[in-house]
C-alpha cells in the first residue's frame, strides 16, 4: 500500500478515537445531567433516604471518606517520607514501594472482603468504621505514590542547604522538603479524595447502608454510591430519579474536586 | 529524640502496606480452607454452583464467574486497545497543544468519574442499543465488555500518552529528516522507544478490568449460567461477590472467599508483571 496513503489512514483512525472518547464524555455528562437536573427536587437535600432524599447519604459518605482520608494522609504520607528521605535505595524501600503500588490496584471488592472478615463478621454487623477503614485501605497507597513523587522532585540542593544550616534530618524534612512538595501532595490528596468518595465496592458489605440518618459509625452507615446501586435496580420511576439525582450530585462533587486538584497545581507552575 | 520517633513512625507506616497485602492473603487464604479442602482444584472446573438442602454442604465451582471475568475482560480489552492507543497518538503526534491539551484533561476526567455512574448510565442508555444491535436481552456479557471498556480507554490512554511523550524530539527529527511519515515514525521510533510504557498501560488496565466491580454488576446479568451466545447473561467474580457474597454460608461463603482469593491472586501477578518488567523500577 502506498505509504502515505497508509499514513493518512492511521492519522485519521487516531483522530477518530480521540472524537470518540470525547463523545462518549459528553454523552455520559448529558444524559447524567439532564436526568439528574430533571430528578433534584428540594427535598433531594433536605429528607433522608427514607423520606425519598439524600441528606443522610450525602452526610454519611462524606463523613466516611473524611475519616479515611484523616487516616490515610498522616499514614500515607510518613510511609512516602520513609521511602523517600530515610529509605531511599534501601532494598526494603524498593520492595514496600513496589507492594503499595501493587496495593493501589488491588481489586476493591476484595478489600471489601478483607475488610468485613476483618471488622464485620466478628462484631455485631455492619458498621461504619469497617467502611472507613475499607477506604482508607484504597487511598493509603495513593497518598504513599503521590508523595514518594512529589519528594523526589525537590532538588537535593535544598535539603543540603538545610543540612549546611545544622538542621536535624526530621526537621528538614517537615520544614523544608515537604513545605516544598506542598503543592504537589495537596493535589494528590484531593484527587485520591475524589476517587474515594466515589467507591462502591469496598462499602457494599463493610458500611452497607442506612435509610435514616446517623452519625454513629458502630452501626450500619449511610452511603450514596451503596443507595445509587439500589435504588437504580428498583423497579418504581421514584427510585431511580432518586438514583439520577444522587448520581448527578455525585458526579458533580467528584469532577469539582479533581478540576480544583488540577488547577492548584497548574496555578503554581 | 524526636527525630527518632518521626523516624520510627514512618518506617511503621511504610511496612504497613506489607502488612495489609499480607493480611489480605492470609484472611482470604484462611476463610477459603473449607471450600479448598471440599473442592480443591476441581474448583476451577466445575460449572456447579448449587447449595446443599438445608444450607448443608453443597456444590460450589468457580467456572461460571471466572469465565465471565476472563471474557468480559477480554471483550473490553479488545477494543479498549485500538482506542486508547489512537487516542495516545492523536494527543501526542497529531493535535496541536491548543487541541491536545483541553481534550487530555477531558480525558482525565472520563478517567475520574466513578464506576456506578458508568454501570447505571450503561444501563439505563446503552444497554438498549447493543439490544438493538445485537439482539439478546441488553444485559449481558457484550455490554458489560463494552462499558468496561469505555471505563479503561481513558486510563489506558493517559499512561501510554505519557510514556509515548517521553520519546526524545530528537529522535523523532531524524526519523523525519530521513522522510519518514508520522505513521513510520510512531511504528518504527515512537512505539519501540516506549513500548515497556506501553504494555505495562495495558498490563495495568487489564488489572482494572478484571476487579471491576459496580460497572460491570449493573451490565452483566449477575446470572449463574454458561455463556452461549456473547450477548448471554452470566455473571464474573466482583459481580457475584458484590450481589451474593453476605448472604452466603458455610461453604458457600468459604466458596465466595475462594474466589475473592483467585482474584486478588490473579490480579496481584498482573500488576507485578507490569511493574516489574514494563513499567520499570522508577527509582530516581
Amino acid at each position: 500500500m502506498n505509504r502515505l496513503l497508509l499514513n493518512k489512514i492511521i492519522l485519521l483512525l487516531s483522530t477518530l478515537s480521540a472524537l470518540i472518547g470525547i463523545s462518549f464524555l459528553f454523552w455520559i455528562l448529558a444524559t447524567l445531567s439532564y436526568k439528574g437536573i430533571t430528578s433534584i427536587q428540594w427535598i433531594t437535600f433536605t429528607k433522608d433516604l427514607v423520606e425519598g432524599g439524600i441528606r443522610n447519604l450525602l452526610v454519611g459518605q462524606f463523613t466516611m471518606a473524611l475519616l479515611a482520608t484523616l487516616v490515610a494522609v498522616p499514614v500515607g504520607m510518613m510511609a512516602g517520607i520513609y521511602l523517600r528521605e530515610y529509605g531511599h535505595g534501601s532494598k526494603l524501600a524498593a520492595v514496600i514501594r513496589n507492594l503499595s503500588d501493587v496495593m493501589m490496584s488491588a481489586p476493591s471488592i476484595v478489600i471489601g472482603v478483607f475488610v468485613f472478615a476483618l471488622l464485620v463478621d466478628p462484631f455485631n454487623g455492619y458498621n461504619g468504621w469497617a467502611g472507613v477503614v475499607a477506604l482508607s485501605i484504597m487511598m493509603i497507597p495513593i497518598i504513599i505514590s503521590t508523595t514518594d513523587n512529589m519528594l523526589a522532585l525537590v532538588p537535593q540542593e535544598l535539603r543540603e542547604a538545610g543540612m549546611a544550616l545544622g538542621g536535624s534530618k526530621h526537621k528538614i524534612i517537615l520544614q523544608i522538603v515537604v513545605r516544598a512538595a506542598k503543592v504537589g501532595i495537596t493535589t494528590g490528596v484531593l484527587l485520591s479524595f475524589a476517587r474515594i468518595i466515589g467507591e462502591t465496592a469496598p462499602l457494599l458489605f463493610t458500611s452497607a447502608n442506612n435509610q435514616f440518618f446517623t452519625m454513629d459509625l458502630t452501626e450500619q452507615f449511610p452511603s450514596l454510591t451503596v443507595s445509587i446501586y439500589n435504588l437504580a435496580t428498583y423497579p418504581d420511576e421514584a427510585s431511580r430519579q432518586l438514583a439520577w439525582a444522587a448520581s448527578f450530585i455525585l458526579t458533580t462533587i467528584v469532577l469539582i474536586i479533581n478540576l480544583f486538584g488540577r488547577f492548584i497545581i497548574r496555578n503554581k507552575k | 529524640m524526636g527525630g527518632k520517633l518521626f523516624r520510627n513512625f514512618s518506617f511503621f507506616s511504610a511496612t504497613l502496606s506489607f502488612f495489609i497485602l499480607v493480611g489480605i492473603f492470609a484472611i482470604l487464604f484462611h476463610y477459603a480452607q473449607e471450600s479448598l479442602h471440599e473442592f480443591g482444584f476441581d474448583f476451577l472446573w466445575n460449572q456447579q454452583w448449587e447449595a446443599g438442602e438445608d444450607d448443608e454442604g453443597g456444590i460450589f465451582g468457580g467456572y461460571i464467574p471466572i469465565i465471565g471475568t476472563l471474557s468480559s475482560t477480554v471483550i473490553a480489552m479488545a477494543i479498549a486497545i485500538p482506542l486508547a492507543m489512537g487516542i495516545a497518538i492523536f494527543l501526542t503526534e497529531i493535535a496541536s497543544v491548543k487541541v491536545a491539551k483541553p481534550v487530555s484533561v477531558a480525558i482525565e476526567l472520563l478517567a475520574a468519574i466513578p464506576s456506578i455512574i458508568y454501570g447505571m448510565w450503561g444501563l439505563f442508555y446503552f444497554a438498549p442499543i447493543v439490544q438493538a444491535t445485537f439482539g439478546g436481552n441488553g444485559v449481558g456479557l457484550l455490554t458489560a465488555g463494552i462499558v468496561l471498556a469505555i471505563m479503561i480507554i481513558p486510563f489506558m490512554a493517559a499512561i501510554t500518552r505519557d510514556s509515548m511523550n517521553t520519546t526524545p524530539s530528537v529522535l523523532k527529527e531524524s526519523a523525519y529528516a530521513m522522510g519518514a511519515t508520522k505513521f513510520e515514525v510512531i511504528k518504527d521510533v515512537i512505539m519501540p522507544y516506549s513500548k515497556g510504557g506501553i504494555i505495562g498501560s495495558i498490563i495495568l488496565a487489564l488489572g482494572r478490568a478484571l476487579g471491576e466491580t459496580m460497572a460491570v454488576a449493573f451490565l452483566i446479568g449477575s446470572v449463574m449460567h454458561t455463556v452461549g451466545k456473547v450477548t448471554d447473561p452470566t455473571t464474573s467474580i466482583p459481580v457475584l461477590l458484590a450481589n451474593n457474597f453476605v448472604e452466603a454460608e458455610d461453604l458457600e461463603m468459604s466458596s465466595m472467599y475462594f474466589l475473592a482469593l483467585i482474584l486478588f491472586v490473579v490480579s496481584f501477578i498482573i500488576i507485578s508483571t507490569a511493574k516489574f518488567y514494563f513499567l520499570g523500577k522508577k527509582v530516581k
